[in-house]
């Protein structure tokens, strides 16, 4: 058999892993004694029957596109599935600079998600054991929790830094770039402090400007990230670009990973979604940074601009739609505000990827991105 | 096509991101622009000493020297540019191209920054009020009175978020190089053009590359080099003259709002100011801080505004080739029409008269770009919304102001005019805060002497003036 038949052959298996998934996802979420009452209540008004009608991940198309907004405001209660809400809840908030934060209730979703992710990570460079740094927004944001159960499922310590995003857009807005270079230092330095105060941190989260900030900080200092300890980092955000990357690893981390470098890993994800991992990024392909959702528990597609239900031609633009399909969490199928390429699925994810992500150009201009 | 790299101290440096500046008609690229990102930036900026110290090892004036060589190099030369080279002529053409200004508009620019170039030892003198170079050099000295003075260099580089759409600013960064500050420039997205040539033009005369470096690239390279420069200049709208106003370590350089006062004494002869009045509202396309938007008379307004309409009104858009083109493009689709917007809305007020509105449509919307044909207002009082504004393009409110209300309803004032014999009210215009540069008689506002500080000194801003004690003997070593 070929490299390429191979790879249809585990692409056809992801793909038929994907339907039944959709379909025990979908039976859950629509179904009286699980389902959660936002789903149920829907239920009525679809032209459709979910519980009938939806078979395979195909069947979505269904369903009208998932708004965002219906995540704003409460009762939060309407989120909470029928079988676990009894169980301990959490609320994660997103956006809420200014008005109602969009909120999301999990149970386990952003522990499982991020045990997912941790299978990607390499044990060279995120060694088991060793103890972490989070060095990026906390507070309602799930990303605290969520990286210090990563560490903990890797059996290490995750250190935090306080770091509230709305306050870092209210500076933007307000051009108080004075105290935002302050608050910014603030973070840093405890981010220095813990570093060198001997905890035998290997492994850390940073956003890309806080990761630029931190290592130009431990360089004032005399010492780098890969001299503090560190081996391996892993960073998310939209200004995560190929340039920046090479910025990265060429200046900032000590060259590549495999010449002696800090390791980074980019990610894509949010609030609604889980953790898309980056196909590993090298020098060779110039930097690119491909994307793949954790499926079958979360799908990133590219379609059309002007027709969602249409995925574009490999290589080809379109726009970031996900859909989310977890027993806690149903979402099927929201434009996200990004852009990028279709990429083809490889031998590690045999689905469809997607690269070159950025603000989605039609929304580009009114859209704060990369502040923190 | 030209592929031109970021510049990171004289060393050329090929992002994995660039950027298209293409012509504004056709939308062909010219040029392919490498983006830095502004860490990269703030990086560099930890070397920015060396290219101080790389300088002193030059005299102020073999420097200034190597300015007006440099001078003739950039208006005249055949000059590297990215992976290939750029003459005189494809330089005004590649301007014009992405910019939108006429060629005959573009060729004044270089003229006028190969002038401050060439004319470095004057502009210093007045800028330093005379002070002996060697003093800044030193940062100590003794002026010819016998008096110990210091001047002290508040940072090693000057900084420059460089504007996309006015070629003419660049004059004010020109002199930064022989006073033996290093340059770290971010050029306007599609006006890298000068920045490069002058960039070049400084290494043909041996002056080190390693003082320079050029970054273009997105906001995020803009609040970087503003954040990691101790002295830097910005370019930019209301917002950003708002944003960095209380900043002292930011000069910047917003709309002008420069006007023209005609005094109680003189405004029954305006017909005689009229050719100083329109020069003051056409020249560069209208769009320079120093071009005339507001003409404040306490009579004769309705007169003034129609015979300035007159003039105004019927000048239609050019090929940018044409030696008689006087307008510029706005190059963004949508743009002209979005300000022509703006304009309508203020000259539908009460109290306002549109003067031009008989010399046909002022909007000439193509598909990738626009002109506004020259408007002409007339405003009954300073109040109406329109007396504040100033536009991209050949725009003039013609206002009716008593003259004692003049000086407190012009609001801030870049260079005001004010054709008066009144020594009493131009007393008053000498002390008026509001008015930066202020010219006394029929002096259109573009008419700039180079002699005299632009929107604060230089000098002031690049070095601190401070005490500095020693003994009789340590003097004597002098």
């Amino acid at each position: 058999m070929t490299q390429s038949n191979d790879l249809d052959a585990v692409a056809r298996q992801a793909r038929d892993r994907l339907d039944q998934h959709t379909y025990e996802m979908v039976q859950r979420h629509f179904h009286e004694s699980t389902g959660c009452p936002f789903w149920l209540q829907k239920k009525s008004e679809l032209d459709f029957d979910p519980l009938t009608e939806v078979k395979g991940f195909d069947d979505l198309k269904k369903f009208p596109l998932f708004e965002d907004e219906w995540l704003r405001g409460g009762p939060v209660e309407r989120w909470r599935m029928k079988d676990m809400s009894d169980q301990p809840t959490y609320v994660f908030e997103t956006g809420g600079t200014t008005g109602i934060p969009k909120s999301r209730v999990v149970v386990d979703d952003f522990r499982t998600d991020y045990e997912v992710f941790s299978d990607t990570l390499p044990d060279e460079y995120f060694p088991r054991g060793s103890n972490w740094l989070m060095l990026g927004p906390s507070g309602p944001r799930r990303l605290r929790l969520a990286v210090e159960h990563l560490a903990q499922y890797r059996g290490g310590i995750c250190f935090c830094i306080d770091l509230d995003p709305r306050w870092v857009v209210k500076l933007i807005k307000k051009g108080w770039m004075e105290h935002l270079e302050a608050y910014k230092n603030h973070c840093i330095d405890q981010a220095v402090t813990v570093l060198t105060a001997g905890h035998d941190i290997k492994c850390m989260f940073a956003t890309p400007k806080l990761l630029d900030s931190l290592c130009l900080a431990l360089e004032d200092r005399g010492t780098s990230l890969a001299e503090v300890g560190v081996k391996g980092v892993f960073s998310g955000g939209t200004e995560f670009t190929p340039q920046w990357t090479r910025y990265a690893v060429e200046e900032l981390l000590g060259g590549p990973a495999s010449e002696g470098g800090v390791y980074m890993t980019p990610t894509y994800g949010n609030t609604l979604m889980g953790l898309a991992c980056s196909k590993p990024v090298t020098a060779e392909e110039d930097y690119k940074i491909s994307y793949y959702a954790p499926q079958p528990r979360a799908v990133t597609e590219v379609v059309a601009f002007e027709d969602p239900n249409t995925l574009v031609g490999y290589g080809e633009t379109g726009r970031v739609k996900l859909t989310t399909l977890t027993p806690e969490f149903f979402v099927p199928g929201f434009l996200e505000r990004d852009e990028g390429e279709r990429e083809a699925p490889f031998d590690l994810y045999p689905w469809d990827g997607v690269s070159g992500v950025r603000p989605f150009h039609e929304l580009a201009s009114s859209t704060t991105v990369g502040v923190y | 096509m030209i592929d031109i790299p970021v510049v990171r101290w004289g060393k050329p440096y090929e992002s994995l991101e660039k950027s298209d500046v293409s012509h504004f008609e056709t939308g062909e690229p010219i040029a392919r622009v490498s983006q830095a990102n502004g860490g990269l930036l703030a990086r560099d900026m930890r070397k920015a000493d060396r290219a101080r110290q790389l300088l002193k090892e030059f005299s102020i004036e073999d420097l200034i020297h190597r300015a007006a060589l440099a001078a003739d190099q950039f208006e005249n030369e055949t000059l590297p540019l990215g992976n290939g080279t750029q003459s005189a002529d494809e330089f005004v053409m590649h301007q014009s191209a992405s910019t939108g200004l006429p060629e005959a508009m573009c060729r004044a620019n270089m003229k006028k920054n190969s002038f401050v170039l060439r004319n470095m030892t004057e502009i210093l003198d007045c800028l330093t009020r005379g002070l002996p170079l060697d003093l800044l050099s030193r940062g100590y000295g003794m002026e010819s009175r016998g008096v110990v003075v210091s001047y002290q260099a508040q940072t090693s580089v000057l900084g420059a978020v460089l504007p996309s759409n006015s070629p003419g600013v660049h004059t004010l960064w020109l002199p930064v190089i022989p006073l033996q500050f290093g340059l770290v420039l971010k050029p306007g997205s599609s006006e890298p053009w000068t920045a490069y040539r002058v960039a070049a033009a400084f290494e043909k005369v041996g002056i080190p590359p390693e003082a320079i470096g050029l970054y273009p690239g997105g906001h995020d390279v803009g609040s970087s080099l503003l954040s990691s420069c101790r002295r830097s200049m910005i370019f930019g709208s209301e917002k950003t003259v708002n944003q960095y106003s209380g900043d002292p370590q930011v000069q910047v350089h917003g709309p002008g709002f420069s006007k023209i006062f005609l005094g109680e004494d003189c405004v029954d002869r305006w017909e005689e100011f009229i050719d100083p009045m329109v020069e003051s509202v056409y020249i560069n396309g209208g769009r320079s801080c120093i071009n005339c938007s507001g003409i404040y008379a306490p009579r004769h307004t309705r007169e003034i505004a129609q015979a300035i309409a007159e003039k105004l009104g019927p000048i239609e858009p050019l090929p940018t080739a044409d030696p008689e083109a006087g307008l510029a493009a706005f190059t963004t689709p949508g743009v002209g029409a979005a300000v022509w917007n703006m304009v309508e809305q203020d000259l539908q007020s009460e109290g306002v008269t549109d003067c031009t509105a008989e010399y046909g449509p002022r909007l000439v919307d193509c598909e990738r770009y626009s002109y506004l044909r020259p408007v002409v207002a007339h405003a009954e009082s300073p109040d109406c919304e329109i007396a504040s504004k100033e536009f991209m393009f050949p725009f003039v409110t013609v206002v009716k102001c008593p003259q004692a209300d003049m000086i407190k309803k012009a609001g801030p004032t870049l260079v005001g005019s004010a054709i008066t014999e009144d020594q009493q009210w131009i007393d008053q215009l000498t002390d008026a805060t509001n008015i930066d540069r202020l010219n006394i008689g029929p002096i259109a506002t573009n008419r700039l002497n180079w002699l005299q500080p632009h929107e604060g000194n230089l000098i002031d801003f690049l070095f601190r003036s401070r005490a500095y004690q020693v003994t009789d003997e340590s003097m004597l070593q002098w």
